[in-house]
């Protein structure tokens, strides 16, 4: 038989989270919907919580502890807040690039200041001309002499304004093929880079979102992550796996936020002289919750258990990050109908999680983008 | 280097009290299926060893008496940075009260090695009795402070503490080895962290049943407690509404009054 329960210590994993989001984290909320900006005491404490330490090998000052524990740890960190969440899992996805593919030097000097929260991570491969099709991208950098040349924009960048670290996709200007892309690792205080407009989102307060301009920004050679022309392998394949998998995270976590906050509800609320919750319509709601909630769970853990593996799961990942993220938006939906008018209410959570929901689907790829990957995966076969 | 041991509680979560019941026939309680957590008071007992650890100062073993399924919580002590842990578990401990538990506990921690201080929480949040401590530090011979709230002086083998007592405390000078149980204003205790989970992966736990503890059926569990819950009720609690009526002046004198009688001013 499969098995599916959790170790004794990924259950502890679980319960330190949940300490440290209840904790740490959910007393912040209100100063984060209020001011609508990263809040550092959340950052510090996510550092201070080794929580971006947890995929990053031990030799490199990590916890090295893989991917289900991160998804254990985003499901718990999103419960309490989905916009922490989701800056950490871009955190993440800002790490494993240089994970994946940076050499010993620059495992070496980037990675142990990452583990603590000394230094922030993003990555960045969205821009104007649309984030789906990333080979349209018009970033693009040259050679001069001991550096490489960046100039372009990109947009919808999570964390943008907080990282030092930031992985970008930029196109080589002087090649023909459109396929030669490169990565780079930029830092903040490279001349020629700058964060640029802050966006204002409809939820996720509290978690940064912004466009980077790079105006002849000066990278050293030394910076160039991966092989040069294998960029988009570089950026995609962090964003396959670690980025579709944080956003399972950040739905999970919403998705049972959202129904935690209907039980309680529904057991309360009495209408008919009687807790809402013996209405079968409600009962209805609540169960078609809990159904997405489990079989959303089983498809993100088993991605995880493949990644986990060292398993190529990117397409895994898609059919999860399409059912969860679009299940945690049903079901936040779902518990504003079951608060009535006051799931419309600034004092009722679930108002919230609604407005968070919206920025999960085209988070790391619209749920289309991820029917066309899982379209694609299932068709192969059949290709002539 | 100090031993310290710390006695801890496996107890139903009190985030879901409100699911635990009593059974009427048995008088005992009915955890159903509500998970078990770390006594909160037992948190600020660790806190104390393993601040004495941080110092260098301490070697901290956790002991506790709970089905094999709370092994959990012991690995929990572990993780929070405690050396050892030992559990203590038999058939035979079942519906132990506080003397046969701090008889059970006392034998263990005899044969586990005796401690220079042993930190209990001051109660546990299911039972509440407030016994354990003090009736382990009868069993084994040695002082008790109880409701300790702050450790004044813990250079030698004379400590100095805060024992909190109604509107107030008591300075208490005790002689090691002794036993103090602590009260929530002690300390804050520290989260669980990551890597001090991945750290107690290496950290043993101890098992042992009646029969390593080479104890008497008699004298532990059910059989050797003496304790009789005779009767069992349910406080009822009703909430009285009464108006007062008439002037301003006359509402006022009346509120003040009925204050007065009920005891809040």
């Amino acid at each position: 038989m499969i098995d599916f329960t959790f170790t004794e210590e990924q259950e502890m994993f679980r319960q330190a989270a949940r300490e440290f989001a209840e904790t740490a984290i959910a007393a912040q909320i209100p100063r984060m919907e209020e001011t609508a900006s990263v809040n550092k005491a959340v950052v510090r404490g996510l550092g201070e919580a080794e929580m971006m330490a947890l995929t990053i090998p031990r030799e490199y000052g990590g916890l090295g502890l893989g991917y289900t524990a991160r998804l254990i740890a985003l499901e718990e960190v999103g419960r309490v807040s989905v916009a922490t969440a989701m800056m950490l899992q871009v955190f993440a996805l800002g790490i494993e690039p240089i994970i994946l593919f940076g050499s010993e030097e620059q495992k070496k000097k980037y990675l142990p200041g990452l583990a603590t929260g000394e230094r922030l991570a993003t990555v960045a491969v969205t821009e104007p001309g649309g984030g789906s099709d990333p080979a349209c991208s018009r970033t693009a950098y040259f050679r001069d002499g001991d550096a490489y040349v960046i100039n372009g924009r990109k947009c919808f960048i999570t964390n943008a304004h907080i990282a030092d670290t930031i992985t970008v996709l930029a196109k080589d200007g002087q090649s023909d093929d459109p396929r030669a892309f490169s990565t780079f690792i930029v830092e903040k205080d490279m001349a020629g880079f700058r964060p640029t407009h802050e966006e204002h989102k409809v939820g996720m307060c509290g978690c940064n979102t912004g466009e980077l301009t790079f105006e002849n920004c000066r990278v050293p050679l030394e910076n160039m992550l991966g092989p040069e022309g294998k960029g988009m392998r570089v950026a995609m394949s962090a964003i396959g796996m670690v980025g579709r998998g944080g956003m399972v995270g950040c739905a999970l976590g919403l998705h049972t936020a959202c129904l935690e906050a209907s039980l309680k509800y529904a057991s309360e609320r009495i209408l008919y002289g009687k807790p809402i919750s013996k209405l079968q319509t409600i009962q209805n709601k609540l169960a078609g919750m809990k159904i997405d909630l489990e079989a959303g769970r089983l498809l993100g853990y088993r991605a995880t258990a493949m990644q986990d593996q060292g398993q190529q799961a990117s397409n895994e990942f898609a059919v999860a990050k399409y059912f969860t993220t679009e299940a945690a938006q049903k079901a936040a939906k779902t518990a504003i109908d079951i608060h009535g008018g006051y799931g419309c209410m600034q004092e009722f959570a679930v108002s919230r999680y609604y407005r968070d929901a919206a920025v999960l689907g085209p988070s790391a790829g619209t749920s289309d983008i991820m029917k066309i990957i899982v379209a694609n995966w299932i068709l192969r076969p059949y290709r002539k | 280097m100090l031993n310290v041991i710390v006695c801890v509680k496996a107890v139903p979560d009190p985030k879901e009290a409100d699911r635990i019941r009593i059974d009427p026939i048995s008088r005992t309680l009915t955890r159903g299926n509500v998970p078990l957590v770390l006594n909160p008071l037992d948190r600020n007992a660790i806190e104390a060893a393993l601040r004495l650890k941080e110092q260098e100062r301490a070697q901290v073993g956790v002991v506790s008496m709970a089905p094999p399924g709370a092994a959990r919580i012991v690995k929990e002590c572990l993780a929070l940075g405690a050396d050892r842990g030992l559990l203590l578990s038999d058939r035979a401990f079942g519906g132990a009260d506080a003397y046969a538990t701090a008889y059970t506990l006392a034998k263990g921690i005899e044969k586990f090695g005796l401690p220079d201080v042993i930190f209990c929480g001051m109660a546990s949040s299911d039972g509440s009795t407030e016994w354990v401590g003090p009736m382990l530090a009868t069993f084994l011979g040695m002082p008790v402070v109880t409701l300790v709230t702050e450790i004044v002086e813990s250079s030698g083998r004379q400590w100095q503490v805060k024992a909190a007592v109604e509107n107030g405390y008591r300075l208490v000078q005790v002689n090691l080895p002794a036993v103090l149980t602590v009260t929530r204003q002690l300390n804050v205790p520290r989260a669980l962290g990551f890597s001090g989970i991945v750290k107690a992966r290496n950290k043993e736990i101890h098992e042992w049943d009646i029969e390593k503890l080479g104890l008497q059926q008699e004298r532990v569990g059910l059989k050797g407690s003496p304790t009789i819950v005779s009767k069992m009720m349910t406080r009822k609690k009703k909430r009285q509404i009464e108006f007062i009526s008439g002037t301003r002046k006359e509402k006022v004198e009346r509120l003040i009054q009925e204050l007065l009688d009920a005891g809040v001013l």
